[in-house]
């Protein structure tokens, strides 16, 4: 028998039903593929898609400023290597990833319906990732105590050069849609809600018990109420409770709300790094004199937070699908734009090629994310 | 020996922080409020519960208990609710079924009937809920024949544009979108912990249960289960409270659940702050309920020590 059929006979047919099940998944499977190849080939019109590729990516951002985006794109791209390379640097495996990377950048350069610019700024980009990774997996020692620095401090850059001013010309964040508007909502409310989530952990594991009540009950309340609640709080009632001078626009109020919302969340996880940290630490560092700011900031949160950077991954995700809901209470983001695309009267119905299509975004983003968690979990273990 | 500064007494502290955290509070309480009030003054807006008993006169699309556009807001409110509970506690057993039967599958010695199941999970799991309802409901269900010629399936369920009829009675495409799309997105989330609870049985236990002669169903229902469970409720409880309050989702496809008629009750009559504070009231009475009851069930699963 060659190693195939004994493969098959240990894997799909070992018992009768087994055999059966084989059997019944196989035609399932037939039938579903077979009718997704028909409907894409024949009945799907993937010019919706071809069509409205940059809406669907930053929307109505002013055509002459793109080359702002780029350049937040190549920072982003260069850290995230640099980062990885201080991650998996040590990891033998990552040749072949790397070599996935490349056909799947190469084909991104090729088959995408894109003008001849934005395809050397890909292969730009991509060039530059090589020694970007290459710069952390030799530098790691040098580079890795500053990584979360540089990732904070690039956060000011990437916004200014979204938003303007300061010299560049200022576009408005009305402007800002589509998969750039659900990238930053993300990534301006994780880091937002961060800091409100420690607090908010300190003080829901502090001995002050009126300071734990006031952060069991922010917390709890939070997490009772659904987010789209939250985020109509944020757009209807935010204005209220402010004084009237004070005006946020659509954007900010947004953030408003994820931030209130992923900061009860964020406390959770943090927590559950705190209760992490052995007693013996926190005793070590009272004999050793130190008061009681100087135990958390020192001895306390850096072994909390690095036992909860998978947990931080996961709400991360979390949040990136979350942001959808942001479409609900009138933002152009991904799922927003997909909106106003299926309203354009030439492609009406086309419902399925652009949800499966922004689908796949999601998709693609979320599942590396949480390849990379899961990653950093081993290596965390490891260590 | 000199004394101390009081600076340095823990015991200063323990009372001179909570002072500070209950005047820091109070402030910004205080400065919320007198913003709220001015605001609504400049609105012509009362602060009260009076519109609770005005005639709503918008029509609801489906209910189960009775209700005409003449009747009062609270009455379209509770209407909303009821409907909350009929998606929640369906959608809580139906993912459960889902959930248990692919976490299953996921162990399964079977590659196909694995690597399917993990196919699902990384599918659902990793896209937005609030997407998987829009395309259930504009690509799938709206897309379906008319009742005339409705696709069946051996004449015992029938699908059409007017959603799913069952022998003895028809969903309507929008639950049958919500129950749809909240079943498999949390079903993909449980079929993980499912996983996790099975395997961290030890394998001891399949061993002696094998040596035992027993088959391997009864293995899984009387010695893995039981035990997995202990692992599998806090997580689950989680699941199961995100279910309910997913369910607010409704409003993208035009289910009438709670929050769905607490936002047509905000539009018409303005009252954001009594319809939000009720909103938040009643999801908060929700998910206790579910953590009570959940937590209930999970002291009688837990090893009983004595």
């Amino acid at each position: 028998m060659t190693k195939q059929l004994i493969w098959l006979r240990k894997n799909l047919f070992s018992t009768w039903y087994n055999s059966i099940l084989t059997v019944i998944c196989l035609v399932l499977l037939f039938w579903v593929v077979r009718g997704l190849l028909i409907w894409a080939t024949t009945q799907a019109q993937w010019a919706v898609i071809q069509v409205n590729l940059r809406l669907f990516l930053v929307g109505r951002y002013p055509q002459n400023e793109y080359w702002r985006i780029w350049i937040v794109l190549a920072i982003a791209s260069i850290l995230g290597a640099i980062t990885a390379g201080v991650f998996l640097g040590t990891q033998r495996l990552t040749r072949r990833i790397v070599s996935i990377f490349a056909v799947i950048f190469g084909l991104l350069i090729i088959v995408f319906p894109v003008d001849l610019i934005s395809r050397l700024w890909l292969f730009l980009i991509a060039a530059l990732l090589i020694p970007g990774y290459w710069l952390g997996a030799k530098l790691t020692k040098l580079v890795s105590p500053w990584l979360s620095l540089i990732w904070l401090l690039s956060f000011p850059v990437i916004l200014w050069l979204i938003g303007g001013g300061f010299g560049l010309q200022s576009v408005s964040s009305n402007l800002w849609n589509g998969l750039l508007l659900t990238l930053l909502m993300a990534a301006v409310s994780i880091v937002l809600s961060f800091p409100i989530g420690i607090l908010l952990a300190l003080g829901r594991t502090s001995n002050l018990p009126v300071i734990r009540w006031f952060s069991i009950f922010y917390i709890e309340i939070i997490r009772g109420v659904p987010l789209i609640g939250i985020l109509f709080l944020a757009q209807v009632m935010l204005p209220l409770f402010l004084s009237s001078d004070v005006r946020l626009d659509r954007v900010l109020r947004a953030i408003a709300g994820l931030v209130l919302f992923s900061a009860a969340y964020m406390a959770e996880n943090i927590r559950g790094g705190l209760q992490n940290v052995s007693r013996g630490q926190v005793e070590a560092a009272k004999a050793l004199g130190l008061n009681t700011p100087f135990l958390v900031i020192l001895i306390v949160l850096p072994q909390a937070l690095r036992a909860v950077i998978p947990a931080i991954v996961g709400q991360f995700i979390g949040l990136f699908k979350d942001t959808s809901l942001l479409s609900l209470v009138g933002l152009v983001e991904l799922t927003g734009i997909a909106r106003s695309i299926l309203a354009q009267p030439q492609f009406i119905g086309r419902y399925p090629e652009v949800y499966l299509f922004i689908g796949l975004i999601y998709w693609v983003f979320c599942y590396s994310m949480s390849l990379a968690s899961r990653r950093l979990e081993r290596q965390l273990n490891n260590n | 020996m000199t004394k101390p500064p009081f600076w340095r007494d823990q015991r200063f502290w323990y009372i001179a922080g909570q002072l500070i955290a209950v005047f820091v509070v109070a402030i910004v309480v205080t400065i919320l409020l007198s913003n709220l009030s001015r605001n609504l003054q400049q609105l012509g807006l009362q602060f009260g519960f009076d519109f609770l008993n005005q005639q709503a006169s918008f029509d609801i699309g489906e209910t189960v208990v009775s209700y005409q556009p003449s009747d009062t807001y609270s009455r379209a409110l509770w209407v909303g609710l009821v409907n909350s509970l009929r998606i929640a506690i369906t959608g809580i057993i139906l993912t459960t079924i889902v959930g248990v039967f692919a976490g299953v599958a996921r162990l399964s010695d079977n590659w196909l009937v694995r690597n399917i199941a993990l196919i699902y999970v990384e599918i659902f799991r990793n896209t937005p809920l609030l997407l998987q309802l829009l395309f259930w409901y504009f690509a799938v269900f709206l897309t379906f024949p008319k009742t005339e010629n409705k696709i069946s399936i051996w004449g015992l369920v029938g699908f059409s544009q007017n959603g799913i009829q069952l022998p003895w009675f028809t969903l309507s495409p929008e639950f049958s979108t919500l129950l749809l799309g909240l079943t498999l997105y949390t079903g993909a989330f449980i079929t993980e912990i499912v996983r996790g609870g099975i395997q961290s049985v030890s394998r001891g236990q399949w061993e002696a249960a094998r040596s035992l002669g027993l088959k391997p169903v009864l293995i899984m229902r009387l010695v893995i289960f039981p035990q997995a469970l202990r692992v599998i409720i806090p997580p689950l409880t989680s699941q199961y409270l995100n279910l309910t309050k997913n369910s607010s989702l409704a409003i993208a496809v035009g289910y009438p659940d709670l929050y769905f008629v607490a936002s047509t009750t905000f539009n018409q009559t303005g009252k954001a702050v009594e319809v939000m504070l009720l909103l938040t009231l009643t999801y908060l009475i929700l998910s206790l309920t579910i953590s009570l009851v959940m937590n209930w069930f999970n002291r009688t699963v837990q090893i009983k020590e004595r």
